[in-house]
């Protein structure tokens, strides 16, 4: 009966995977990755004797092990791609508070060559007046 | 872009929470009395330190929040590059760096594209001792190689750079830990830049100390290491020939 539990457990998974694909909360590029995972499971769950034929197959004496470093390395892929995908982020995220200081910097010049009258003017002083 | 007289200079004032010093070291820049343009990059400070700048008579670029110094000057860097100016230098706002040096140190940009104010040039008197020297002297000694001349102080933060080195720390300029100093300068000599350094001596900072613990030292040297492995490997970047510039064949 343990089988039934894991393909259960691997059915949920997938089923979870889904309906935040269709809600919307997780992008499809990182959601591939647990749909293989997830339909890898159930299809071992349905068949457990598969793990035995590869396990043979590969060398590996105990299945179980073969199973374990498994998902090792697939956990490993995972962290390492979040690991990627959140220095890219930042590096935009940097990119981006460069852009909007500079456009702030020019939006308050702007302003203060629009009203003389309000505060800050005397800024002017220092930066360049634009010749064109 | 707008077109600025090319003599104009900005001085790039990365802060961060350095409300007691960046008003005088401002006002001190200004009056010198050249044609220099001050601009405070406020590095999500949480105190004065924007105001203070700005009532000062610098130029402020606010970051929404803080990026380190590597992407405070990226910022400046980008904004000299849109404004025209064809000259920038880095100068500290905790006021060490003496604003009567910034002349000297732009004289070097005359037959170099990047120039250094250097503590121990055999001026000044600042010392350090223990793992940190051995690490500032292994740096020295390893980038000296690279660039061909002889460099004491490649941490130094008081440097000067013409249009070809801002488009290309443009292209490579990391946020990271001593990737203002290090890997920048590193990246820029591979990719063809040329340096240069000019003896300073520097002021006790006005608010702040600088560490002398061991361990933090210690921490330093591995780091510094770590960052000089990787930016010897990095990749080049290529310097897009900027119109007119006075280089000639570097």
């Amino acid at each position: 009966m343990g089988n039934l539990a894991a393909f259960l457990l691997a059915l949920a998974i997938v089923g979870i995977v889904f309906e935040m694909l269709r809600r919307k909360k997780l992008r499809e590029k990182y959601a591939a990755l647990w749909l293989v995972v997830g339909t890898g499971t159930l299809v071992l769950a349905a068949f457990p004797r598969l793990l035995n034929i590869v396990a043979e197959l590969v060398g590996v004496q105990l299945p179980s092990n073969l199973l374990f470093i498994i998902s090792i390395l697939l956990l490993l892929g995972v962290c390492l791609h979040l690991s990627w995908e959140i220095s890219v982020v930042e590096d935009e995220t940097r990119t981006l508070a460069e852009e909007v200081a500079i456009m702030r910097a020019q939006l308050e010049r702007l302003q203060n060559n629009a009203s003389p009258r309000l505060k800050g003017s005397e800024d002017e002083s220092s930066t360049p007046s634009s010749p064109k | 872009m707008e077109n600025l007289d090319s003599t104009r200079v900005l001085v790039i004032m990365p802060a961060w929470n350095e409300a007691e010093s960046v008003g005088d070291t401002v006002r001190e820049v200004l009056a010198v009395g050249r044609p220099y343009d001050v601009l405070v990059v406020n590095d999500g400070s949480t105190d004065a330190t924007a105001e203070l700048a700005s009532e000062a008579g610098a130029t402020v670029l606010n970051l929404p929040f803080n990026l380190g110094v590597g992407g405070a000057m990226r910022a400046g860097f980008k904004y000299a590059q849109r404004h025209g100016y064809r000259r920038v230098i880095q100068v500290d706002a905790d006021g060490q760096h003496d604003p009567r040096n910034i002349s000297e140190v732009l004289a070097g940009l005359e037959h170099a594209d990047i120039s250094i104010g250097a503590r121990f040039a055999d001026k000044g008197e600042y010392k350090v001792s223990g793992p940190r020297k051995w690490a500032m002297q292994l740096l020295a000694k390893v980038i000296s190689g690279l660039a061909k001349t002889r460099l004491t102080d490649v941490t130094s933060g008081f440097r000067a750079a013409n249009d070809r080195a801002i488009s290309q720390y443009l292209d490579h300029y990391p946020a990271e830990y001593l990737g203002d100093t290090i890997d920048s300068l590193v990246v820029a000599i591979r990719s063809g830049c040329k340096v240069t350094q000019i003896p300073v001596a520097m002021r006790p900072r006005q608010g702040g100390t600088p560490s002398h613990n061991p361990a933090k030292a210690a921490i330093y040297l591995g780091r510094s290491t770590f960052a000089l492995l990787f930016a010897l490997t990095r990749k080049r970047s290529i310097i897009q020939s900027v119109s007119s510039s006075a280089q000639g064949a570097s």
